[in-house]
């Protein structure tokens, strides 16, 4: 979201959850299109509010989770019974609950490398990635809404900052 | 965020916290030049690991004969070693993980320093079965790649190979929660950090902005690593039992191990765990939010774990004489009684007997017992791995082999040298990176914080949101 380049923007900074929360509320019962939120840590009872929609970054790792299941047991399966079968103990080549551990620790890993990466790509970030920041207090205790000047004239940010009590109001090209 | 918090629960961060005050108090000791102490600690650090390296290169070079190894007696300090190293990673991922799920908000003021540290515990573990291969420069035959020579595949049968893979994930996975949880801290040091200092931190936070959207990815990918890495660590310590479950040693084969293993390595975690924020919490003042509270509820978890370990040993002895069998008879009579009959002993009054000094409210919220039994507790599990390992080992089957097992120089020199390494890597972090989760306790604070929660409290909440934790969910 942030990541477009020269997005001219006016922002509100706000000194707590509770106003942001209510302001949030009021932009959108007054219809204004909310470019973006930033917090310095996650606010429970944003989301639903702001009208996001749920991750769907569990469902990515069940699938890269069921990925590794898979790459686990069938590498073995064929390594043991096809590529090279080999009696360890006098067990059989396919020797099911000996390949669980390995399974199990396959789903974990392959879970948990595909979603952070995920995670990563999908919000732009990266090492070496240099967003514009719109206040180096929005990683302290400012939390601030944004609104695009194209799409929320800046006299009707400027009221509705007023209004919800942001303590601060500036602009920004991001 | 007004969350439903019981009147009875003690605040967590104490001193009227503001979010300004919490960012000053957590980011600063990154910011300020080295105190004394740190670099007294840190050169020490960098002498002993110089030492444990210049051990590792002589075993390399002279090889596993260094040791004082013997046929009989063939696993001892490396695996000790290696067995207690992996249980103390395991309070990083228990804290930051099950806590998690378990809603315990305490979690907050310890789980990034646990989490480091059980990376670092989990590297010096890693080390040992590495050089006791004793041609380390053939490790990645460890490895399942297609190779020419047959292909010739590890075997997935073993328990060791699993061991390979458990410690393998379970180190990826820390390292990845671990430093997903600092990302937004590192945009906060490189807000408040100017010029190259700025540029290095801007790399660190991989460019984090703090986006309402961002952050509800990045709360979902903490739950998903939380719910992943609870079976994990369950896994690792289980599989690391595997090594002598599945083996047919006396002493050793018993369906007992992984339970009675994974209390174990919770326990000594949670003592290393004590043992560094303790050390932590005063050098870098922070006493507000590492408090006694957060002390008291770690013991409460050593007392548990301890007495499950305590009931775990007078199992193993009352089965081995249950079983009527003979040979397990005889090595738990050789364990108590036999030539190593003081680390037994050892093990049983600091596993056993120390932790139950915390059933005492008062002696629990005592820092200087709990300083002193965190360390004896981590005395009291390397002997138990100690006696498991090298005491069954040295009385076998055949009378005519059995012998006497004292570590080498080397061995002793490797040892300690594990220590320089997990310290130097501990002092690096808590300069480099914030020892509490800023992003987490400011999160916390109106639900934790001692202007909001507990009989002090002066803020009351009249707003109208009511939304819960669970709502979120």
């Amino acid at each position: 979201m942030a990541n477009n380049n020269h997005t001219e923007v006016i922002f509100g900074l706000y000194d707590d959850e509770e106003d942001l929360l209510r302001a949030v509320k009021a932009a959108k019962r007054d219809h204004l299109d909310i470019y973006d939120v930033f917090t310095p840590f996650p606010v429970h009872g944003l989301d639903p509010i702001l009208g996001l929609e749920e991750s769907r970054l569990h469902q990515a790792g069940f699938i890269y989770g069921a990925l590794g299941t898979l790459t686990a047991f069938l590498g073995m399966t064929w390594i043991f019974t096809k590529d090279w079968p080999s009696i360890f103990g006098g067990k059989p080549y396919w020797s099911v609950p000996a390949f669980i551990p390995i399974t199990f620790e396959m789903t974990v890993l392959f879970a948990a490398i595909g979603m952070t990466v995920t995670f990563y790509i999908i919000n732009g970030l990266g090492p070496g990635v240099v967003n514009t920041y719109l206040d180096d207090r929005i990683t302290d205790d400012k939390f601030c809404i944004a609104f695009d000047k194209s799409s929320v004239s800046v006299e009707d940010a400027q009221s509705f900052f007023k209004a919800t009590g942001a303590s601060e109001v500036n602009s920004k090209t991001i | 965020m007004s969350a439903v918090v019981s009147p009875i629960r003690k605040p967590l961060i104490t001193g009227n916290k503001t979010y300004h005050q919490i960012t000053e108090d957590l980011i600063s000791p990154t910011e300020k030049t080295p105190t004394k102490e740190w670099v007294i600690g840190f050169v020490l650090s960098v002498a002993v690991l110089t030492f444990g390296v210049f051990c590792i290169l002589w075993t390399i070079w002279v090889g596993i004969g260094s040791w004082n190894l013997n046929r009989t007696i063939n696993w001892s300090w490396d695996i000790t070693n290696f067995v207690w190293w992996i249980g103390i990673g395991h309070a990083g991922t228990l804290i930051s993980a099950i806590l998690l799920l378990f809603r315990q908000k305490w979690r907050t003021g310890v789980n990034r320093a646990a989490e480091a540290m059980t990376i670092f515990a989990v590297m010096c573990a890693g080390l040992f079965p590495l050089i006791h291969m004793g041609r380390i420069w053939l490790a990645m035959f460890i490895l399942p790649y297609p190779n020419t020579r047959g292909p010739l595949w590890p075997n997935f049968n073993s328990p060791l190979l699993w061991d390979v893979f458990a410690i393998s994930t379970y180190l990826t996975v820390s390292l990845l929660f671990w430093y997903t949880g600092l990302v937004p801290d590192f945009a906060t040091v490189r807000d408040r950090a100017k010029g190259l200092r700025k540029k290095i931190y801007n790399t660190l936070s991989f460019g984090w902005t703090g986006s309402a959207k961002h952050w509800q990815r990045w709360e979902s990918l903490s739950l998903v690593l939380a719910g992943l890495s609870t079976p994990l660590v369950l896994s690792v310590h289980t599989i690391v039992s595997f090594d002598f479950a599945t083996s047919v040693i006396p002493g050793w084969h018993t369906t007992i191990f992984p339970p009675y293993f994974v209390a174990g390595a919770i326990f000594s975690g949670f003592a290393m765990v004590l043992t560094l924020m303790i050390i932590t919490r005063k050098l870098l003042h922070l006493e507000d939010y590492i408090t006694v509270e957060h002390i008291e509820s770690m013991n409460k978890v050593i007392l548990l774990t301890g007495t499950i370990v305590g009931v775990a040993y007078l199992t193993e002895l009352f089965i081995a004489w249950y079983s009527g069998y003979v040979y397990e008879q005889f090595a738990f009579f050789n364990r108590a009684l036999g030539p190593y009959w003081w680390s037994y002993f050892g093990m049983m009054f600091c596993n056993v007997v120390s932790p139950q000094f915390f059933w005492k409210k008062s002696w629990r919220r005592n820092i200087t017992l709990t300083f002193f039994l965190s360390i004896v507790v981590n005395i009291g599990m390397w002997f138990e791995r100690f006696v498991i390992i090298a005491t069954t080992l040295a009385r076998d089957y055949l009378p005519s082999s059995w012998s006497l097992y004292s570590p080498s120089w080397v061995e002793i020199g490797i040892y300690v040298g594990t220590f320089g390494l997990f310290f130097t890597c501990y002092l690096i972090f808590v300069r480099v990176a914030p020892v509490v989760a800023v992003a987490e306790i400011k999160h916390i604070l109106k639900s934790g914080g001692n202007q909001y929660v507990g009989e002090n409290a002066t803020h009351k909440h009249s707003h109208g949101h009511n939304h819960s934790e669970a709502e979120h969910h």
